[in-house]
């Protein structure tokens, strides 16, 4: 596995943390209803959002890199 | 003579000889790390059910500081898009770029050093204190004004200490009181209550180590050992970007193989975090 393909399974692994974090905070929100927690999930919602675009951006300029 | 296949890929695998050790590596490295998860989750599911610090060896929950927990997971993730980045630009011949990617990468690795530095050093000054009534506090102490860090590994010794220099008194921080799940109850109100508390009353005294509860042993051993691979990752990254750098001119594709190598080793470490992160400080 080359590391371009390592990167792009860094990049899912780290996807599902940022959503995962989304969902925990948004949890921890509902219980304690500080807004601190909804911040947080806000953010970890953003930073989903952020990594899907920059894999999509990777995946595109090292199209000619094998994943070997 | 020459050894065979150090930049060019053998025919029948169609990998070089460095990037079949590093995976081989790899896979030893997992199996490390993967015995050290199994361990904190088999100590945890095994935990008797209550609330730290009321029953001695229930799980702690809430301890860790999840926005430094969390600035640190991204510190680590920009540090592998820029090792990426680095290797990237050699492949399209650009060396300069590769040197400024690279150096990013090894300043992130040194930031989340210094970040989880900082992290342990709140441990080591934070204490659980319980008492002659059977309760328990816990938070940051001052001793005549200090702020002491004990490095106990015995929490009699502690208060022996305290004994012998003729302290009558400490003040304690007292922790905010949580829920089951290590929320804050009150939120928004970041003040803690500072109570004095008799030496004379005091049972045992012990700081976050390794000695105070299975959590502390397990969550030091498992990050000081990923922070030992933080820092072997940063000295081989920072070796690359300069004085190893010469092979650029003599073999690029080497040179090149290196660096991939590299990144390989360090979206290992930056994969481990990813794992760690939401089992220790979440969960």
């Amino acid at each position: 596995m080359s590391l371009k393909a390592f990167h792009i399974v860094f990049v899912a692994a780290s996807v599902i943390l940022m959503a995962f974090l989304t969902g925990w905070s948004f949890l921890a929100y509902q219980e304690t209803r500080s807004a601190d927690y909804l911040g947080w999930s806000l953010c970890a919602a953003c930073s989903v959002v952020g990594l899907v675009v920059y894999g999509r951006f990777f995946l595109r300029k090292l199209r000619n890199i094998s994943y070997l | 003579m020459e050894i065979p296949y150090t930049y060019k890929a053998r025919p029948d695998t169609g990998l070089y000889n460095a990037k079949v050790g590093i995976w081989l590596f790899l896979a030893s490295e997992i199996m490390l790390f993967g015995a050290l998860f199994s361990a904190y989750i088999l100590l945890r599911v095994s935990a008797p059910l209550g609330f730290w610090p009321d029953v001695a060896l229930a799980w702690p929950r809430g301890l860790l500081n999840i926005p430094i927990g969390t600035f640190n997971t991204a510190v680590l993730i920009t540090s592998s898009v820029t090792v990426v980045l680095a290797w990237a630009a050699l492949k399209m011949n650009n060396f300069a770029r590769f040197r400024v990617y690279m150096v990013i990468t090894v300043l992130c690795a040194f930031a989340f050093l210094g970040i989880k530095s900082f992290e342990y050093n709140d441990k080591f000054s934070h204490y659980v204190i319980r008492l002659q009534d059977g309760k328990a506090l816990t938070g940051h102490i001052e001793v005549d004004g200090k702020h002491p860090r004990f490095w106990n590994f015995s929490d009699q010794w502690s208060v022996a200490k305290l004994a012998d220099q003729k302290v009558t008194k400490i003040k304690v921080e007292v922790d905010p009181e949580r829920d089951m799940n290590g929320h804050v109850k009150a939120h928004g109100s970041h003040d803690h209550e500072v109570r004095e508390v008799a030496v004379s009353d005091i049972v045992s005294l012990g700081s976050y180590t390794p000695a105070t509860h299975p959590f502390f042993a397990v969550y030091f051993l498992i990050t000081a050992l990923h922070g030992l691979h933080v820092l072997g990752g940063a000295l081989v990254l920072g070796y690359f970007a300069f004085p190893g750098a010469k092979m650029w001119k003599s073999n690029p594709e080497q040179f090149i193989n290196r660096i991939e190598v590299g990144g390989l080793f360090w979206h290992f470490v930056d994969l481990v975090w990813i794992f760690l992160f939401p089992v220790v400080y979440l969960l």
